[in-house]
């Protein structure tokens, strides 16, 4: 129960890390990314068992789509992270492959209002 | 004739919730008499308690003479149902064993299989969940029958798990001690010296009564020790000679002793007044809680001392503490450790979790979270009661006041003590906290609406809002009751139901041992049942469920109403995210975590497993779009009176 308490809080600040830059962040120079491989990226190494299938977070950790942090913020913190999550440094994870999840997350959609959602928008 | 100690006429049901004096002895004579068997005949109301005089006829027997071969006169075992049928258990959940063939025998004959009734299960482990789960909703506990030496074996992780969650059960273990009386082979094998000793690290009490009077007072004693603060399991070894042979004449009377209930202490009123000064004082006092409400009355009492501080509390999940609709309940800690002046956990389990990170990476970085100067106080039974082996006291936490004392007793003094210590010109400041809470409660609300919609909300894999909130749609208007842990669901029934009523929710299996999660929903499925008109939900681990996929079967068999949804994430995934650390860690394979930790290649089809075990199977459900009408036909089945399993594929949390 506390591991999970403390994994939500943990998720909370990583959330504030990772989605505080967004605003200002423009992409850097660095490789371009490719959705289709980065998402074949995210599945294969398993970046899912703790973001989501479309990075939506949860429990385990925060959520990284939508928005989705950009590249130079989320390498930054992939690289070095924090807490619980492990490091992917560039001898297991190529900044190529960086670049193509986060092309991957930048694509994914956004989410519908809350409020059109009938499930959501009656009375809990 | 038959001794009689005082009568208290109170009905038993309130002696459990509280603190009179319990039962009458009841006495019946194994004086060889000269009734006759006519009239032991016409006395056998099986499946009630037996009256003194009833109890006097059917033991007398023993005066008739017996056909070679048969036992002269009543077996041991009878007067064993009559113990239990004086303490009103209900169940005893079991896997048939020759050990326990004495007292099964007199359960299902002697006592009519009523009051207690025999439970059939697939596995020891899976009958002390049972008990476990049935606990937690009933309030009294179920007993356990598990065969002598590898039926307890068998048995040792689920009583664990009832240790660490503060549950009472009554696990009982068939054993010869006589050895000269043992059949050689098997059951010599499974015959011990000292049975208690397998699990005696974690339960309360036991004995091995070597005589049926001395069954009687353990038995008793072992039903008021576990239903006592600390609530724990106790073992109670049932001589397999007792059970078989005739009751011993001898002159001697057995009596069942009346069971008095022993009154939870209160936390010192010295401590408990200086713990409300504190509370009183603080400008930011916060609660933390886990098991504290043991019973409805413990989430009153927690409301009533939230609003005299308007403290925010923080809900561990351990039980349906408090209604998550309040506007001082907290699902997670959110920065309030870190902001507060003053901490109160109650019955926490891991205070120095509560208050310290602890980082699972390379560096194991630990920090003390609070702020210096913020006071720390504790009540709780934990300081009063531990062993030394096993380690489910958690890292020592230095606090300012330790009250040693159960706590939902406690509350009601400090409460009062509380209203009592805040000056008048406090009181507008405290108020002002309340106010903001309240607005701060419907911001969190539309946070956590949005968050659920952009939850991956038409993906497939299924995602945790997605289904919390589908079954929500279709149960919100039912009498409804989850008996299962809400954390691999990322905890979204706890943010999108609401839980108001004590039963509605009875936490996890305390010892985090896998395989408890669906024998304690069935066994806290009988109890809904008992309790009539409830709907009952268990959102199943996939991984979980194979541990004991046997106790659907159990449900079917004894026509026990439940929805089980199948949480199918096709893998072990708090061991997968181990094995990505240790990737991470060692910067190599990272591709390779899925080894060994995933239920892939074959799938396993729970919707056919299910049916397989009696119960109507749907799915498996991947689509969304497909939840909704996959839950009504299961809702529809369970109103039916029938078991159902609805296998979802979902995402990992």
């Amino acid at each position: 129960m506390r591991n999970t308490l403390s994994l939500l809080a943990a998720a909370a600040l990583s959330m504030i890390v990772c989605a505080a830059p967004l605003v200002r962040a423009a992409q850097s120079a660095g490789p371009t990314g490719d959705p289709v491989k980065g998402k074949a990226t995210f599945e294969r190494t398993g970046c899912w068992e703790c973001h989501g299938h479309q990075g939506q977070g949860g429990v385990e950790g925060p959520r990284i789509a939508v928005p989705a942090p950009a590249l130079p913020v989320m390498s930054r913190y992939v690289r070095n992270p924090r807490r619980n999550m492990p490091p992917y440094t560039q001898k297991v994870l190529s900044d190529q492959e960086l670049a193509d999840i986060s092309a991957y997350l930048q694509s994914i959609p956004p989410a519908p209002d809350y409020t059109t959602v009938p499930l959501l928008s009656g009375k809990f | 004739m038959a001794r009689k100690s005082s009568r208290t006429d109170v009905s038993r049901r309130k002696f459990l919730a509280g603190v009179a004096m319990t039962g009458a002895a009841t006495a019946v004579s194994a004086t060889r008499g000269g009734n006759a068997a006519t009239e032991v005949e016409a006395a056998r109301p099986a499946a009630t308690r037996p009256s003194t005089a009833a109890a006097q006829l059917e033991y007398a027997t023993q005066s008739v003479s017996a056909p070679q071969g048969t036992l002269p006169g009543r077996p041991g075992s009878d007067f064993m149902v009559d113990v239990l049928k004086s303490l009103d258990i209900d169940f005893i959940f079991t896997n048939p064993a020759s050990s326990c063939r004495g007292i099964h025998e007199s359960i299902v004959t002697y006592g009519g299989n009523k009051r207690p009734e025999l439970i059939t299960c697939m596995h020891e482990e899976s009958a002390v969940a049972m008990t476990h789960g049935y606990y937690k909703v009933a309030g009294k506990p179920a007993a356990a029958l598990c065969h002598g030496t590898v039926g307890l074996q068998h048995a040792a992780m689920a009583v664990y798990n009832a240790w660490c969650d503060r549950a009472a059960s009554i696990v009982m273990v068939g054993n010869r001690m006589d050895a000269a009386t043992r059949r050689p082979g098997v059951p010599t094998l499974h015959a011990m010296q000292d049975p208690g000793s397998l699990i005696r690290d974690f339960t309360k009490w036991d004995d091995n009564p070597q005589s049926l009077q001395h069954l009687a007072e353990s038995m008793v004693r072992a039903y008021k020790v576990t239903m006592t603060p600390p609530l724990e399991p106790v073992l109670m070894v049932l001589d397999e000679k007792l059970q078989e042979d005739a009751i011993d004449g001898g002159g001697g009377r057995l009596v069942i002793p009346k069971l008095s209930t022993v009154a939870p202490p209160a936390g010192d009123p010295n401590a408990v007044r200086e713990a409300a000064r504190l509370l009183a004082m603080a400008d930011n006092p916060v609660i933390v809680v886990d098991r504290v409400a043991r019973t409805a009355a413990g989430v009153t009492r927690l409301v009533e001392l939230a609003e005299a501080l308007n403290a925010p509390v923080i809900d561990q999940l351990g039980r349906m503490n408090m209604p998550n609709n309040h506007h001082l309940y907290q699902l997670g800690a959110g920065g309030l450790i870190e902001r507060a002046d003053v901490i109160l956990g109650l019955e926490l389990t891991d205070f120095w979790g509560t208050v310290n990170s602890a980082d699972d990476s390379v560096e194991a970085a630990q920090a003390y979270r609070p702020k210096p100067g913020t006071r720390l106080i504790s009540i709780g039974m934990g300081d009063l009661y531990l062993r030394a082996n096993y380690q489910d006291f958690e890292r020592y936490q230095p606090v300012d006041i330790a009250i040693g004392a159960d706590a939902e007793t406690t509350m009601p003094m400090l409460t009062e003590y509380v209203k009592q210590a805040i000056p008048s010109d406090r009181r507008a400041k405290i108020a002002e906290r309340g106010d903001k809470a309240r607005k701060a409660q419907a911001q969190a609300r539309q946070a956590v609406l949005a968050q659920a919609a952009a939850n991956a909300w038409d993906a497939s894999p299924i995602s945790s809002a997605r289904l919390s909130a589908e079954i929500w749609q279709q149960i919100k208007h039912e009498h409804w009751a989850l008996v299962s842990r809400d954390s691999s669901l990322s905890n979204w029934p706890h943010r999108l139901w609401t839980f108001d009523q004590h039963h509605q929710f009875i936490g996890g299996p305390g010892g985090a041992g896998i395989g408890y999660g669906l024998p304690a929903a069935v066994g806290a499925a009988f109890a809904h049942r008992e309790a009539g008109d409830r709907l009952t939900v268990n959102i199943q681990n996939d991984g979980d469920s194979m541990y004991a996929p046997g106790a659907l079967w159990t449900a079917a068999h004894h026509k026990v109403p439940m929805l089980t949804i199948m949480w199918n994430n096709r893998a072990y995934h708090q061991e997968i995210m181990h094995l990505q650390r240790m990737a991470g860690w060692r910067q190599r394979g990272i591709e390779n975590p899925h080894i060994g930790t995933t239920i892939w290649d074959p799938y396993i089809d729970y919707g056919k497993l299910a049916e397989a075990l009696g119960h109507v199977g749907i799915g498996p459900i991947t689509d969304p779009k497909d939840l909704a009408s996959a839950i009504k036909r299961g809702i529809d089945a369970v109103k039916r009176g029938e078991p159902v399993l609805i296998d979802v594929v979902t995402q990992p949390r």
